[in-house]
């Protein structure tokens, strides 16, 4: 057999993407060791840094922010170009002039996520107490340590109650963290393609994928930095075989069957002979260029360890108890990584706590990753969610 | 049957607005304004959006996912559930009335499905097409078919419809489950009141459709 071509390496250097892990191009709120971030394995972090954007601007009665939380692989950098990719903003169909989180009407908040790799403290960053990257010295973080972070950086823009808080998957369990922990500061709640605590399936992916990025020789029992390299093929494993769960049998058969890459026969090798085997090296390659192998670690276990019922006693509806905020749903048909099923029993909990909620299913083909397409019914129901909700809580919708 | 129990509604919507329905604007009358509200089958959310303009708190549960998404992207807080399965979900009390419109006789268990909205709700209003409407049954007697009406048009073969009951049915099951019925109406063809003062077999053989207020009776 001739060469076979592996998973190519990053076109950007690792030097390009650590950059942004200390000096995001983003606005960053430091807090000192005056104010630690307490989480919950027992550890106070600090000193810590949250990198986040905002777009827009904040009103006079400071009524209409708005927090997006992204999801395992997102950042801060929901509506504008990626300082590292080049790529447009991750929720441009979302956020940003002429779509339902309008700049205009709204202040919107983005920030990277503890343990994440754009610019937020995490594992890639600086321990301040070596001097050198953290790797896995750095604590085992949780979604409501990173909804704790969150909340010291809204503090600190001096927003009391947010008008909303919005975000699908990882970031839709953010949302509900928000309402669990600080159901007064959250006006409206918009959790997306989400569940109250991650399920059995979901954590065995994680899993796989991080046994991946560890069995990468590159990956050095975390220690990769120091030698100034990077486990790119097992990440970009782990990041293909997330991929898949992130699409739907329909989806990979409607965008690419069974066809050949370039090619007209099989090449009798292990080279990308159809179309999804491309595809799927390009997104394990191009993730690989912006994200941290030890920062994947961390946060797809602080998914895993996510479980808002466990946390009250065992009983979903008592995380909720008499909340005000607002809720609304939403759960995609062909989602099989957090299925209707799994929005459906927050709902249930939701209306045993006679909280005010929509739920929505949205019919497509297009599995988990629905929530960052262009998927109109998603947009015109977020759209009107919020405008009811603006109502309500008095935020003028108009120009100013 | 209680005939007694039966008490005349005062003020009924006579004209029908261009913009709501006769029988909405009926049950939005029956709703104290300011109370929280539960509308279970409320499909595109006409009457949701009727009771909001009344300043009324209206939730809503729609089978049906177009139903919901509509309703969804009109702002309303509803969610897609069924009334057979998913009343259980609710605590005792969460609503001050909870309204069943056009929707018991294609619920599986009608029985359990109206005392879980005594449950959940202080108040239920209820509203079906009465199957003892003259029109329904001269079908039956003349034509020897199935009926259908202009609002019931579907064939026995595909109507959602599976447990219809008449007027006198209804009354007689909420005796028989202990259900106080506080207003009663019913409508013609056209969504008119049928007069008051006429007995009940008037009301089952010219009323289209019922409109209930009910309340949980006292022990008996």
């Amino acid at each position: 057999m001739g060469s076979v071509k592996s998973i190519p390496s990053p076109a950007i250097s690792a030097d390009e993407r650590s950059h942004e892990v200390d000096h995001p191009s983003s606005q960053v709120a430091h807090f000192g060791t005056e104010q630690p971030l307490r989480l919950d394995c027992g550890v106070d972090l600090s000193p810590f840094q949250i990198a986040y954007q905002t777009y827009g601007e904040l009103n006079a009665d400071r009524s209409n922010a708005v927090l997006i939380c992204h999801a395992l692989t997102g950042d801060q950098h929901v509506a504008n170009v990626h300082p590292v990719t080049g790529k447009p903003g991750w929720w441009e169909t979302l956020v940003g002039p002429g779509r339902p989180i309008d700049p205009k009407h709204y202040f919107i908040i983005c920030s990277n996520v503890i343990g994440g790799c754009m610019g937020s403290t995490g594992p890639a960053s600086i321990n301040p107490a070596t001097g050198k990257v953290w790797g896995l010295d750095f604590p085992v973080i949780t979604i409501p340590d990173m909804v704790r972070a969150q909340a010291m950086l809204i503090d600190r823009l001096g927003i009391d109650t947010l008008f909303a808080v919005v975000g699908g998957s990882m970031g839709g369990m953010q949302v509900l963290q928000w309402t669990a922990a600080y159901p007064a500061r959250v006006f409206s709640a918009l959790a997306i393609a989400c569940a109250t605590r991650h399920s059995a399936q979901n954590i065995a992916f994680h899993e796989l994928g991080r046994q991946a990025v560890m069995a990468d020789p590159d990956w050095h029992g975390g220690g990769y930095a120091d030698r100034g390299i990077h486990p790119h093929r097992g990440l970009a494993v782990a990041r293909m075989a997330a991929h898949i769960t992130y699409l739907s049998d329909a989806a990979l058969h409607r965008k690419f069957g069974r066809r050949m890459q370039d090619r007209e026969l099989p090449t009798f090798s292990f080279d990308a002979d159809f179309q999804v085997e491309s595809y799927l090296r390009y997104q394990g390659s191009s993730f690989v260029e912006r994200f941290d192998a030890n920062s994947y670690l961390y946060l797809t276990r602080a998914m895993d360890y996510f479980d808002i019922a466990a946390d009250h006693g065992g009983v979903l509806a008592k995380a909720f108890a008499d909340i005000k905020t607002r809720f609304c749903v939403v759960s995609f048909t062909s989602d099989w990584l957090f299925p209707t099923s799994e929005s459906r029993a927050l709902v249930h909990a939701l209306n045993a706590s006679s909280a005010r909620v929509s739920f929505a299913e949205i019919e497509t083909d297009r599995g988990h990753d629905a929530f960052l397409l262009d998927v109109p019914e998603f947009f015109d129901i977020s759209r009107a969610f919020l405008q009811s909700a603006g109502k309500a809580r008095g935020v003028s919708l108009k120009d100013r | 049957m209680s005939v007694q129990q039966v008490l005349p509604l005062n003020r009924v919507a006579t004209a029908p607005s261009g913009q709501f329905r006769a029988d909405h604007l009926l049950v939005a009358e029956m709703v104290k304004p300011g109370s929280k509200v539960l509308d279970v089958g409320c499909g595109d959310g006409d009457l949701l959006q009727l009771l909001e303009t009344r300043g009324i708190d209206g939730r809503g549960i729609e089978l049906s996912r177009e139903g919901v998404n509509r309703c969804v992207a009109k702002g309303l807080a509803v969610v897609q559930g069924d009334a057979d399965t998913d009343l259980v979900n609710y605590p005792d009390d969460a609503f001050d009335y909870v309204i069943l419109s056009q929707t018991l006789q294609a619920t599986r268990q009608p029985k359990v499905v109206l005392e879980n909205l005594l449950r959940i709700g202080r108040r239920a209003i209820v509203s079906f097409p009465n199957f003892g409407f003259w029109k329904m049954r001269l079908q039956l007697l003349i034509g020897g078919h199935m009926p259908r009406t202009e609002n019931l048009p579907a064939t026995w073969y595909d109507t959602a419809n599976i447990h219809f009951c008449t007027i006198k049915d209804f009354v007689q099951l909420c005796d028989e489950i202990n259900v106080k019925m506080e207003r009663s109406i019913a409508l013609d063809l056209h969504g008119r009141p049928v007069p008051l003062n006429l007995p009940w077999w008037v009301w089952n053989m010219f009323g289209e459709q019922g409109v209930f207020l009910l309340s949980r009776g006292g022990g008996k």
